[in-house]
């Protein structure tokens, strides 16, 4: 069974969403995700300072079997990509959810409350 | 629900993610299609591969019949048990599928792809009845292939003494029997190994004893990478009906002597050959971050006139490499597009690790 957090929010696409204390809000894909796609070979970030729209492709995952793409939970600019990850993508499978892709200074944080919580993500998992 | 193997619940129970493969149900991987790969590249472990088609060929006819139908030559099996591998083609010179041929005691035994067995079956009955042999799908037997350095050593230690001396002795494409047993050493991924051959009744209690062995189960996503790496084609993928075995870096399989034995396929392979080929299989090596997936274009400046057949992440290489169809003339530089880019690519020898060791 995979795990799931319960102080973050989902996207229908498997992404989750951490709001950080300075408001920021860092963004990974989820346990369910990582044990679908396998072992993550590649891992392809949006750029830094882009600007992403909720929903809308922002970068791609590619685990030995296949290519998936990353949605953005929510809209707003890019202020951080872990660099690391992309250099040891193999941490999405070990730890999902400290594997965080990138921050976003969120445009609207009304996004975050119209993520699935917990509870909802478990639903459709 | 697809077709199962006997092994289906103990798959399941060993912690196998299933998958669908040609119709049937089969593990992808136990957990880590990478560490299985590893596994069988520094130690071993066991594949069920009880999927693939069994075929035997009796009667006084058949070797004329396999020599008809065949790309290779049945009658250089120089002794009992001895394997060679081979094609079955069309008129047009495509491959309906590869194969492995071994001759037994009494006639021969074909060991097919998943995929075509439908076709294959049909194949063989259909040219069959024009000679006094018979063709008998071998439903009731299992295989297994224990595969990776260790394996012959790890074996050793749960089988009979005449087995394991059966085991010991096996030269590359040499096979045995022993009892309702048959032992032989062919392999798909590179290293050395044993496939084994059994009643299907008999196929939970062996798996149990190669896993309380220490024989790890390795999945079908690590079959492919392994047999990727080695370079073997993949068919479906780097051969089918449409595509010629001679561009598909086959020759091995097709015997042109003695010039006299007409098989399928011959008219046309030799057409080709004295049209001149133009296109060739290479291996790729990507080496920028990403993945080289089947169906990506290739192109050798700036024309695009290639493409990827098999495509993956090599995890003995750490890099993606890939086998490709490109033009005859293309040299050691090449660019596949991944995602609307053009990534360089080095081109070498279709032909990346074996056993245990980097080749490129």
């Amino acid at each position: 069974m995979s795990t799931i957090e319960a102080g973050l929010r989902y996207a229908e696409t498997h992404e989750w969403a951490r709001l950080e204390s300075d408001g920021t809000v860092s963004v990974g894909i989820t346990d369910h995700a990582q044990e679908a796609l396998g072992d993550v070979v590649y891992i392809e970030l949006p750029a830094l300072n882009s600007t992403l729209t909720a929903a809308q492709p922002v970068g791609v995952v590619e685990s030995v079997k296949a290519a998936s793409d990353i949605h953005a939970p929510l809209s707003g600019t890019v202020i951080a990509v872990n660099e690391g990850l992309t250099e040891a993508p193999e941490g999405v499978n070990t730890h999902p959810y400290q594997s965080w892709f990138y921050r976003i200074q969120p445009s609207n944080p009304d996004e975050l409350q119209q993520l699935l919580d917990a509870d909802g993500y478990k639903a459709i998992c | 629900m697809g077709l199962r193997t006997p092994m289906y619940d103990m798959h399941l129970a060993l912690g196998a993610k299933m998958v669908d493969f040609n119709g049937w149900d089969m593990p992808l991987h136990f957990g880590s299609q990478v560490d299985e790969h590893h596994h069988v590249r520094n130690e071993c472990g066991v594949f069920d591969i009880s999927h693939m088609s069994i075929f035997d060929i009796q009667g006084e006819q058949a070797q004329a019949f396999l020599q008809y139908v065949l790309s290779n030559d049945v009658a250089l099996l120089a002794a009992i048990g001895h394997a060679q591998h081979s094609t079955l083609l069309n008129e047009q010179g495509g491959v309906i599928d590869d194969l492995m041929v071994f001759r037994m005691a009494t006639g021969y035994r074909i060991i097919c792809n998943a995929v075509t067995r439908e076709r294959v079956h049909a194949w063989l009955a259909q040219h069959a009845t024009a000679f006094a042999c018979s063709v008998t799908w071998r439903n009731d037997l299992s295989i297994f292939s224990i595969q990776g350095p260790l394996a012959r050593e790890r074996l050793a230690a749960i089988l009979s003494s005449t087995r394991t001396a059966l085991v010991q002795k096996l030269e590359h494409h040499q096979g045995a029997a022993d009892g309702e047993w048959f032992i032989s050493c062919t392999g798909y991924t590179g290293e050395d190994g044993i496939e084994i051959t059994l009643p299907a009744s008999q196929a939970i209690d062996f798996i149990n004893e190669l896993v309380g062995a220490g024989i790890s189960p390795i999945g079908i996503g690590a079959r492919d990478t392994l047999r990727l790496e080695a370079g073997f084609n993949l068919y479906g993928f780097d051969m089918n009906e449409q595509i010629s075995p001679l561009v598909a870096g086959m020759n091995n399989v097709i015997s042109w002597e003695p010039s006299s034995r007409n098989f399928i396929g011959r008219r046309a392979l030799q057409a080709q050959l004295d049209a001149g080929l133009n296109e060739k299989l290479v291996g790729l090596v990507l080496e920028e971050r990403g993945v080289l997936r089947a169906g990506q274009p290739v192109r050798i400046d700036n024309n695009t006139s290639g493409v990827i057949t098999s495509g993956s992440f090599s995890p003995t290489l750490g890099k993606a490499i890939a086998l490709a169809r490109v033009p005859m003339g293309t040299g050691e530089r090449a660019e596949v597009e991944i995602r609307h880019k053009w990534f360089p690519v080095r081109v070498v020898k279709p032909r990346f690790v074996r056993n245990g060791k980097i080749l490129i």
